[in-house]
């Protein structure tokens, strides 16, 4: 098999990236690899609305945000494999698999990785107490909700204020579920604002910061699990501890971007992010292999999602056509005080076309603050935000006029005011 | 169902499945009863997963004599039953100079035990096999002949063996009394009376109570618990031996050791547990276990955990294996701890000799000792797999992302001998929800194919029998 542009993963990153390529080059042979069985990814379930605000500007539900994408895929020939898993890639070739074709491999000029993410599972997280079902992650949860229509269980504790914990919480209850509270080991929510206002504060469930589940009960389901509140090393305090009768634990403890394909190709990884490296093309330190949405970096909106991959696939078909770029004058962005990560992490010069967009999360919440921007030590920007916080990402645009070759090194940074 | 048997044993963990296949080589009708839904749901199923070498226990022991004899047995069982199974061999490290005198103390007692290739290594030896064990290492007994096997199927493989060879298997069905018969014993499960001319208890940490029911000479086990933590097979290669630290009145101590998979496992603690049935793991605990593992080894990135578990060991206050009729063919296995897998060829053995000489049993015509595991598409070579594929394309349907199983490969954990009814039960056959997501992905996927393969309800489907129900019924809409 061969393909100008391998896609691997058919959800908002993969969709968004494919139409991008095709859109810069409409006779390139672009071809998804998708391991489920139908394309859309983790959409599919998202039944709530709040997708596409910034991409349609209107709100529409996971499912339909997909579909806007998938309905392109035809009229810009952009083929795609069902049920097929990739097991390995190199530089210009994708080994995958499925039941149609055995293992086959697909020769191409770029690869896009738009394998998105996983949920952090319990067994991650060091939670003790006993192993009894009633412990799923909040996807899980999810996916047996709204995909299956069951419910996994009644009377349900949330661990983690995760967007996805959040929204479970909501769609758990108007399911008639009893959720009982979430808890949040940091002392802020790691998911939006606006989640936390409309999926428990309008529904009453207590949010308790800075607490953990210490034990789960129940040898055959769970029948209680005990919170406690922890101190700032996040160490749970004696006496604080508080039974709560459940049949279920749901888990919204963070999300890993799912780069075991990335590190058996030795694509250099950010540990900050989990992430690939990568430049203002979305290339990672191999070339022609990209990588966008939440394999990059775990989003918090889609449409961002959307945006980014569309250029990554943009630069993937730039790169089949005209080849590799010598790497030369590579601007460095780094990532300083209050600023857990940027991507891009280098800007080549010569490759940018627009305005350079530097997206971040902050290491902690900041109240009243700057977000700095610095060009070779001279400060560029320097914008006031009333509240920052982990679980929104943060971006800022560098003016094309304001970059130039002799540029040699960017700082974001976060600085209290 | 006609309830007499010649032989019942008590137990489908590795003990009592290793006898019921020795067993299964006789003419006798042989019943395994088992009080959960599957095999190999005790201390079978959560272990080092370790093949000793043999240098631990005293010599003249039973533990010492069963460990030797296990661990000779289980080159040509693993290739029989197609169990994963590598002597990587072990090392037990010595960190401090004035502890040396220990390590030549296991060596001597190894000897006495009659392990083959003991040898005591110095700090740059050791330090040549495993780069990243501790600075302070001192010497090493290096035994070459210990190693790493699949505790789950070791045993479903014995059980499938012996089900092949005609022993019958009942699930669910728990031992509450005992008494002797005019010709033999009846055992009381449930609302059933089975009766048996000889009975072999191996029901692990229960093993004393079995036994209690029918004799005196009263045994008393401690649930012993041990605490673990795997992490990601990313870490292949951080250790390639088993590695100890010396050995205390305790046991083992905190070992590190790749499993015969890849992953890396460390632990176990050792603290008596109250229940026998249930085994948390606790904070106290792992940190026990993180602690442990950096005194013998530098810079494990802990935070690549995947799962932490905990087993319960069968410690009798005797400390030996008991091995032997009690009365008129009551048969024990009690106090069968570490090193009780390695052993359990041994004791299968052992307990065979026993049982068939005092029932005269007469060995059979036709036995058949070999058993396939589960076809693993993605362990094959290139050829062997593409045929597969387009004989059965379910063998190119990937169900768990993280260990590469495919539907092919559940679909025969189902539909064998004995095969799984519970997501635990195709967990242990085919790894599906043991990787990194630990079956976030994949288990509404495996538990559509368990309801499609055995009929039973969607919501109905459990994680390991009984109360262990997935759901808890329909949404709204559906219902």
């Amino acid at each position: 098999m061969r393909a100008d542009v391998v896609v691997i993963g058919g959800g908002p990153a993969g969709l968004a990236a494919a139409i991008g390529a095709a859109k810069e080059d409409k006779e390139l042979n672009i071809l998804i690899l998708e391991r489920d069985h139908e394309l859309g990814g983790i959409l599919n379930q998202c039944i709530h609305n709040g997708f596409g605000l910034h991409t349609f500007n209107e709100e529409l539900t996971g499912p339909e945000y997909a579909a806007r994408f998938e309905n392109q895929l035809k009229d810009y020939n952009i083929d795609y494999l069902l049920d097929t898993m990739v097991l390995d890639i190199a530089q210009n070739k994708v080994t995958a698999v499925n039941s149609a074709n055995g293992v086959f491999s697909v020769e191409c000029g770029a690869i896009v990785l738009c394998m998105g993410c996983r949920e952090r599972p319990r067994g991650a997280l060091n939670i003790p107490g006993l192993r009894p079902a009633g412990v799923f992650t909040a996807g899980t949860a999810q996916r047996l909700v709204n995909i299956e229509g069951y419910m996994p269980g009644k009377e349900v504790v949330i661990l983690g204020s995760g967007d996805i914990g959040l929204i479970m919480a909501r769609r758990m209850t108007l399911e008639g579920a009893k959720v009982k509270a979430v808890c949040e080991l940091m002392p802020y929510s790691g998911g939006l604002k606006r989640n936390i206002v409309q999926c428990l504060d309008d529904f009453d469930i207590p949010l308790l910061l800075s607490h953990t589940v210490i034990d789960i009960k129940g040898n055959e389901r769970v029948t209680s699990v005990v919170i406690a509140e922890v101190d700032e090393h996040s160490k749970p305090k004696k006496g604080t501890e508080q039974e709560i009768s459940c049949d279920t634990l749901l888990l919204s403890c963070g999300l890993l971007p799912e780069n075991e394909l990335s590190r058996a190709a030795d694509v250099k990884i950010n540990p900050a992010t989990n992430g690939p490296v990568v430049n203002e093309s979305f290339e990672t330190s191999i070339p022609g292999v990209f990588a966008c949405g939440n394999v990059l970096h775990v989003h918090d909106l889609v449409d961002y999602v959307s945006e980014e991959s569309a250029r990554a696939g943009k630069s993937a078909a730039r790169y089949v056509k005209s080849g590799q770029k010598p790497d030369v004058n590579a601007i460095q962005i780094k990532a300083e005080k209050g600023v857990r990560y940027t991507v891009p992490s280098t800007v080549r010069i010569n490759e940018l076309e627009d305005d350079l967009i530097i997206r971040f999360r902050s290491t902690g919440v900041f109240k009243d603050s700057y977000i700095e921007v610095t060009i070779d030590g001279q400060q560029k920007i320097r914008r006031r935000k009333q509240i920052i916080t982990p679980g929104e990402m943060e971006q800022v645009i560098l003016k094309r006029e304001d970059l130039n070759q002799d540029v040699n090194e960017i700082t974001v940074a976060i600085t209290e005011g | 169902m006609d309830n007499s048997y010649d032989i019942i044993i008590i137990g489908a963990g590795v003990t009592g499945c290793a006898i019921a296949r020795e067993l299964s080589k006789y003419e006798a009708r042989i019943l395994v009863v088992e009080k959960d839904e599957d095999v190999c749901t005790g201390t079978s199923k959560a272990n080092s997963g370790i093949v000793h070498a043999g240098y631990d226990a005293k010599p003249g022991t039973l533990k010492a004599k069963m460990n030797i004899r296990g661990n000779e047995l289980m080159t040509d069982l693993a290739k029989d039953l197609d169990i994963p199974f590598k002597r990587i061999g072990s090392l037990v490290v010595c960190i401090d100079e004035e502890q040396k005198q220990g390590i030549e103390d296991l060596y001597q007692r190894g000897l006495a035990n009659g392990v083959q290739g003991l040898k005591i290594l110095n700090r740059d030896e050791v330090k040549e096999l495993e780069p990243n064990i501790s600075d302070n290492v001192v010497c090493a007994l290096f035994a070459p002949t210990a190693g790493v096997i699949c505790p789950f199927r070791l045993n479903i493989a014995l059980a499938e063996c012996a089900c092949q060879n005609g022993v019958e298997f009942r699930f669910n069905t728990e031992v509450t009394d005992i008494n002797e018969s005019e010709n033999g014993w009846i055992i009381s499960a449930g609302n059933e009376k089975l009766n048996s001319k000889a009975v072999i208890n191996a029901a692990g940490c229960h093993a004393d109570e079995m036994h209690n029911l029918i004799s005196d000479n009263k045994y008393h086990i401690t649930a012993r618990r041990g605490d673990y933590i795997l992490l990601d097979r990313a870490l292949e290669g951080f250790v390639n031996h088993v590695i100890f630290p010396q050995p205390t009145k305790l046991g083992k101590g905190i070992l590190v050791t790749p499993t015969v998979h890849g992953n890396t496992l460390i632990g176990p603690t050792a603290i008596d547990n109250d229940s026998k049935d249930e085994a948390p793991v606790t904070a106290d605990g792992i940190a026990k276990v993180l602690e442990g593992q950096a005194k013998n080894v530098t810079g494990l990135p802990v935070k690549q955990v995947i799962t932490g578990f905990s087993g319960l060991r069968a410690h009798e206050d005797s400390g030996e294996f008991i091995l032997k009729e009690e009365i008129n063919c009551f048969f024990d296995c009690v106090g069968i701890e570490s090193p009780g897998l390695t052993a359990c060829p041994a004791i299968g053995e052992y307990m065979a000799d026993l049982v068939s000489s005092k029932l005269q049993l007469v060995i059979k015509q036709q036995w058949n000792g070999i058993c396939h595991d589960v076809k693993k598409p993605f362990e094959m070579d290139e050829k062997e797999r593409d045929q597969l594929i387009k004989e059965h394309p379910e063998y190119g349907r990937i169900i768990c992302r993280c260990e590469t199983i495919t539907e092919g490969e559940i679909i025969d954990a189902i539909r064998r001998t004995l095969g799984a009814r519970s997501l635990d039960g195709v967990k242990r056959r085919t790894r599906a929800g043991m990787g990194r997501c630990q079956g976030g992905f994949c288990s509404p996927k495996v538990m559509e194919i368990l309801s499609r393969e055995t009929g039973i309800p969607f919501n109905e489907i459990t994680k390991n029998g009984g109360n262990s129900k997935i759901l808890t019924g329909r949404t709204k809409n559906e219902s």
